[in-house]
């Protein structure tokens, strides 16, 4: 079975072959995609940082979310949305690979699918318990529950919703497919889904970094790079 | 009488516009990866979009109470002024470069074109966004009344205050793109352009030039001022506003 070869080839130096090249590959791609989108996203939202429902909205309208009425400006929103747009490009490209040879390969129903023991009721309970705890289990080698639905979710909700919430904001798209903002109810609820979203994702970023931290950061990002993660030592970080 | 059809695919024929060559991004991107990858975008959506679907159209009910008007609201130029303060007698629409029969439109003129309303989103780049009511006469029946050339390619929109853009023939020729010179039902107000502004509903709401004065038909943009195709490229702004 794979975890218990995993641990035999665990024991010998040079550890267990945990990422294949396409997870490191594009794992890295996104990684800069996601920070030059979320960065950039920032400026544009500076740009008039308040969130409305419907249609339309301007300072003065009933607002969802509002940072005050003054219009920031670091770079200019005309450079941040060619930065976002060139990595929105790069994302999607990278997604396709990623996706496609994530279904044909192995990688999806191996590494991401919850096993049946995992959705087990004890399991969930344990593994929720083990995280509140900060209680991990050094000798894994594969993806826990709660990091497969995180990942899930981010693949599967958060990302197509960025990208529909996106597109729903392009006028020209919008003209020719107008059920991308009918099906959120609104430009202006698109908009304020767009960057929920990206809070979202900020957060999933926050607690991904964190994690890999409280694990040992230097190990795990050893294996991102590599493929290959090395056997765990006690009086290592 | 012309029907639509006729009038859209007429002066497109005559503008050359059904050449796939003419879809490509028409500013050189210098080696910067932004650049080419805002050229990207530009010909994805030629390319996968359908050139004549319009933007979403709305009832009357949907019209926003207030319409922001931001940017040049009051134009300091002394003979706009003394114009409007008499109605806009003196106010010209000069309509030159390759046509075949220059033009020089005044605001009487324009209204005798038929006219087409439409209530429509204002999305500006900065995230806000309005619906008005337009009424106007579309670009592509003065367009068509001049004899554009069939080598045009592209129409430069000027403005009282300086400021210039350019539109490649889909968006110049597209049904919605109108010459407007009433808003919500009245005479187009100060604060939004009068007497005449552009409405192009495929792209973002700066493209909408203001206190329009003149139109320009030429075969490229890339030699312009600035080499942007746009005096928005002064303040950052891209050259097409489609996404």
């Amino acid at each position: 079975m794979n975890e218990a070869s995993d641990l035999v080839t665990a024991s010998l130096s040079r550890g267990a072959y945990r990422h294949s090249l396409l997870v490191r590959v594009t794992h890295w791609i996104n990684a800069a995609c996601i920070a030059a989108l979320l960065v950039s996203g920032g400026e544009i939202l500076l740009h008039h940082p308040e969130l409305y429902w419907g249609e339309t909205g301007f300072f003065g309208d009933p607002a969802f979310l509002s940072f005050g009425s003054e219009e920031g400006e670091l770079i200019g929103i005309g450079l941040a949305r060619s930065i976002h747009f060139l990595a929105a490009w790069m994302l999607v490209f990278n997604a396709v690979a990623y996706f496609s040879a994530g279904f044909i390969g192995r990688h999806f129903r191996t590494r991401l699918l919850p096993s049946r023991t995992q959705l087990g009721r004890a399991h969930i309970i344990q593994t929720v318990r083990d995280h509140i705890a900060l209680r991990h289990d050094p000798h894994a080698t594969d993806y826990n529950l709660l990091q497969k639905l995180a990942y899930l979710i981010v693949l599967l909700l958060f990302g197509p919703l960025m990208v529909l919430t996106g597109l729903a904001m392009s006028p020209a798209v919008t003209a020719a497919y107008p059920w991308l903002i009918e099906i959120f109810g609104g430009r202006q609820t698109a908009r304020t889904l767009h960057f929920l979203v990206a809070g979202g994702l900020l957060g999933f970023l926050i607690i991904h970094v964190w994690q890999v931290w409280l694990v040992g950061w230097r190990r795990e990002l050893r294996a991102m790079i590599t493929g290959w993660q090395v056997p765990h030592q006690r009086s290592a970080p | 009488m012309i029907t639509r059809r006729q009038l859209v695919v007429g002066a497109s024929a005559s503008g050359g516009l059904l050449l796939a060559g003419c879809d490509r991004y028409p500013l050189a991107a210098n080696g910067s990866l932004l650049e080419a990858a805002d050229g990207f975008t530009y010909d994805m959506q030629r390319l996968l979009l359908p050139d004549t679907t319009l933007a979403r159209q709305f009832d009357r009910d949907a019209l926003s109470k207030h319409f922001p008007a931001i940017n040049e609201v009051n134009p300091e130029d002394e003979a706009y002024q003394r114009d409007r303060a008499e109605g806009f007698p003196a106010w010209r629409l000069p309509v030159t470069g390759l046509v075949a029969r220059p033009l020089s439109l005044s605001l009487a003129d324009l209204k005798r074109f038929p006219a087409r309303t439409q209530i429509t989103q204002h999305n500006c780049v900065d995230g806000w966004s309005a619906i008005g009511e337009w009424t106007g006469v579309q670009l592509a029946r003065v367009l068509a009344y001049a004899r554009m050339k069939p080598e045009a390619r592209f129409v430069i929109i000027r403005a009282v205050d300086g400021w210039w853009d350019s539109y490649d023939l889909i968006d110049a020729l597209h049904p919605q793109t109108i010459l407007a010179y009433g808003m919500n039902g009245g005479p187009l107000p100060m604060p939004h352009g009068a007497p005449v502004r552009l409405r192009v509903e495929r792209q973002l709401g700066y493209k909408s030039l203001k206190f329009v004065n003149a139109v320009e038909v030429v075969d490229r943009i890339d030699r312009l001022k600035g080499g942007k195709g746009s005096s928005a490229h002064g303040i950052g702004y891209n050259w097409y506003a489609g996404i």
